[in-house]
């Protein structure tokens, strides 16, 4: 019997999509759970512990919300970028630039009430991550460079500024030689949404934000010159779309977007600067973009999903002893397994002789 | 009918008696470790004393390991609390702020947090004084090395590490003066690769000792390799270079992590703020190579016991500073608060603290 790999001629229904999805998760699973039992840990108990510390009650569902809100806003970013396939891997440092902006408008004014102090956070964080964004783009089309170089040369720059500034002019000089900036004042930090909840404002911002960018793409000239130029850049600059400013304003938003999540981040969950806070979420969102297949919608379900894991994981290794390392390649595994299957999305198989 | 009053009346007299009369209290111990146990590194250390806490009666342990610091601990740590955990161990720096943080919600588990400064009604800090046992593999380094010239693998330049780094000189010079120790800045606490490299270069400019304030053993697989000698941190690293290895600075829990334990179960724990000397066994070094000559090994055993005895502190006047500035004045001891807070290289150190 021979297989043939065929392109559909119609789109996949969505319920085709829905099932190739969950048996890309279900293999992933079954993959990671034989792993877990080899571990010597019971593959059902296993993941009934993941699960539960991901999403099993209100506060791991707090948890894993408050995990996704950065992932989610750098994953909008990215994906801005990728529609255009501007390959903007530079999510990481324009984050970390967010986060430095938001700190210097933090320290600069300690006693400006939260009305004031917040929203020029905000704006200082977006103009860092966005200008971040925007000189590989001029670079790129000025000077012909690589923007995948470029943005992830552009990561460790911000690291090594980052870190340059805490260990130098905003050492927190009570510190005792630590480095990490002085402690916002209560004004500069985005509170919970209530006395009772964990979860912060942020998560406001990123429903707004995520609107924005959905209302942006579907109504505005703008928004359907970048979706058009993205299948082809060189018809779409036939066609007199503006492809050189429409490269800068895609990584101006996608680095604003993650420096936005940089200042939600430093100033709701950490209060202070400090190199600690970069832990690759700017990475972490290329692969979530992906996986959503840069819709809006996917980029928010995904972030939550893949936060949950993590947060489960911690859960995993706490009730069972399971290995940290357990978590990362139950994550690959899946995301492995994910695009895999994205190739059903678009071919199918059949057996020779058929169609 | 009888047989269930009586045992409504016992189960009711059992509830009556506390459980300590019969045996220790049963207590959840959960540990937060920054890298994975098994880099033979900080953590590894730290879960060492987790083993001998897991050992006590009436205790149940766990842990989760490669915790970044700031919001993931502070999750981590909710996490344990809300699992009913009563003590609770974090064991990295930046742990501190996201600990204190918890602990205000909290207030009847027990935090502990190590190697920061601050403290609350059910938080208290701990620390070791390893730059005791740096100066005491210095004073070996010294003795070994024939080019006078010590390497030196750091991770950031913040005064945990800058202390060692004099400690490690100032034991060195003791034995050696003309003794040089070369600083190579990493930036990492863990990262194996670079860790090496930053060794290799300390060769290039003729170091034949290598020491390290890293969490993974790769200085001393360059030492190794390059056939040259060298110092471990953390745990006793003999069996990552047999050959080149000559001690290293070691820490050891146990002690302290069952100590406390104990006191939380017989409810006698208070928070303080401690740094423990190598008098109480947290800190120390472990047995030499092969190739340390006796005349070394008894010197070194010799100033071990000044050290427990409190009749040597290595940080004694007169101290300079590498423009030669004095530091702490003849005959002085330098106080803990200028070495929590020190910021500047000995005299004999080359290097930059940026």
């Amino acid at each position: 019997m021979q297989l043939q790999i065929l392109k559909r001629t119609r789109r996949i229904s969505f319920s085709g999509a829905v099932a190739v999805f969950v048996s890309a998760i279900l293999l992933s699973l079954l993959f990671s759970g034989i792993l877990l039992s080899l571990g010597g840990t019971p593959a059902v108990a296993g993941f009934s512990t993941l699960f539960k510390g991901g999403f099993g009650s209100r506060w791991a569902l707090e948890d894993s919300v408050l995990k996704a809100i950065p992932i989610f806003l750098c994953s909008l970013g990215v994906a801005v970028a990728f529609r255009l396939k501007v390959w903007n891997i530079g999510a990481e440092g324009q984050y970390a630039l967010g986060a430095i902006g938001a700190t210097g408008v933090a320290l600069a004014f300690p006693d400006w009430p939260s009305w004031a102090v917040l929203p020029l956070m905000a704006l200082s964080a977006a103009c860092a991550g966005g200008i971040w964004g925007l000189i590989p783009a001029l670079l790129r089309q000025k000077m012909h460079t690589n923007e995948i170089i470029v943005t992830l040369m552009f990561n460790y720059i911000a690291v090594y500024l980052l870190q340059y500034l805490v260990l130098g002019v905003w050492r927190d000089p009570n510190s005792h030689g630590f480095a990490v900036s002085a402690a916002f004042s209560d004004a500069a930090i985005i509170g919970p949404l209530s006395d009772a909840a964990s979860v912060h404002w942020g998560l406001v911002h990123c429903i707004v934000l995520g609107i924005l960018l959905l209302l942006f793409f579907r109504y505005t000239r703008i928004g359907y010159e970048i979706k058009a130029a993205g299948e082809n850049m060189n018809a779409a600059r036939y066609a007199g779309i503006r492809v050189d400013f429409l490269v800068c304003l895609v990584m101006a938003i996608s680095g604003g977007l993650a420096g936005w999540a940089g200042f939600v981040e430093v100033s709701a969950t950490v209060n202070q600067l400090q190199p600690s806070m970069l832990v690759g979420y700017g990475y972490t969102a290329i692969v979530v973009a992906w996986l959503a297949r840069l819709n809006p919608a996917g980029i928010a379900v995904t972030s939550f999903l893949l936060a949950g894991l993590r947060v489960g994981v911690e859960s995993l290794q706490l009730d069972l002893q399971v290995p940290a390392d357990f978590g990362d390649i139950l994550e690959g595994s899946i995301l492995l397994m994910v695009l895999a299957a994205g190739l059903f999305l678009e071919y199918r198989i059949v057996r020779k002789g058929r169609t | 009918m009888k047989l269930k009053r009586l045992i409504i009346a016992l189960t009711a007299l059992a509830l009556a008696i506390p459980a300590a009369s019969f045996a220790a209290k049963e207590v959840k111990v959960g540990f937060i470790y920054i890298s994975p146990v098994g880099d033979a590194g900080y953590s590894y250390a730290h879960n060492e004393g987790r083993k001998a806490v897991e050992k006590m009666e009436g205790v149940t342990t766990s842990f989760v390991e490669s915790v970044p610091e700031g919001p993931d601990s502070e999750r981590v740590a909710l996490k344990m609390a809300r699992k009913g955990y009563d003590v609770i161990f974090g064991t990295s720096f930046g742990y501190m702020d996201p600990l204190l943080k918890v602990a205000k919600k909290f207030p009847k588990v027990a935090f502990l947090h190590c190697s920061g400064y601050k403290t609350a009604k059910n938080m208290g800090n701990y620390f070791g004084r390893i730059y005791q046992s740096r100066y005491l593999t210095g004073v070996v380094a010294g003795s070994m090395t024939k080019s006078n010239i010590l390497g030196y693998v750091a991770a950031m330049p913040i005064p945990e590490v800058i202390r060692g780094i004099n400690a490690f000189t100032l034991g060195a010079q003791s034995v050696n003066p003309k003794v040089q120790v070369r600083v190579v800045w990493t930036n990492s606490w863990y990262d194996p690769a670079t860790e090496k490299e930053a060794a290799k270069s300390l060769l290039d400019v003729g170091a034949d000792v290598l020491a390290q304030h890293q969490d993974s053993p790769g200085p001393q697989e360059a030492a190794e390799e390059a056939g040259v000698y060298s110092v471990g941190y953390n745990t006793d690293m003999k069996s990552f270079a047999p050959k080149a290895h000559l001690t290293s600075a070691v820490w050891n829990w146990a002690p302290y992590y069952t100590k406390v334990v104990k006191e939380v179960q017989d409810g006698t724990w208070k928070p303080e703020s401690v740094w423990l000397g190598m008098e109480t066994g947290v800190v120390d070094i472990s047995p030499y190579g092969d190739m340390v000559p006796e005349a070394v090994r008894k010197n070194v055993d010799n100033l071990k016991g000044q050290i427990i005895d409190g009749s040597l502190k290595v940080f004694t006047g007169p101290i300079f500073d590498q423009q030669g500035k004095e530091m702490v004045p003849v005959g002085q001891v330098a106080p803990d608060d200028q070495l929590l807070n020190m910021n500047w290289f000995v005299k004999g150190v080359t290097g930059t603290l940026k």
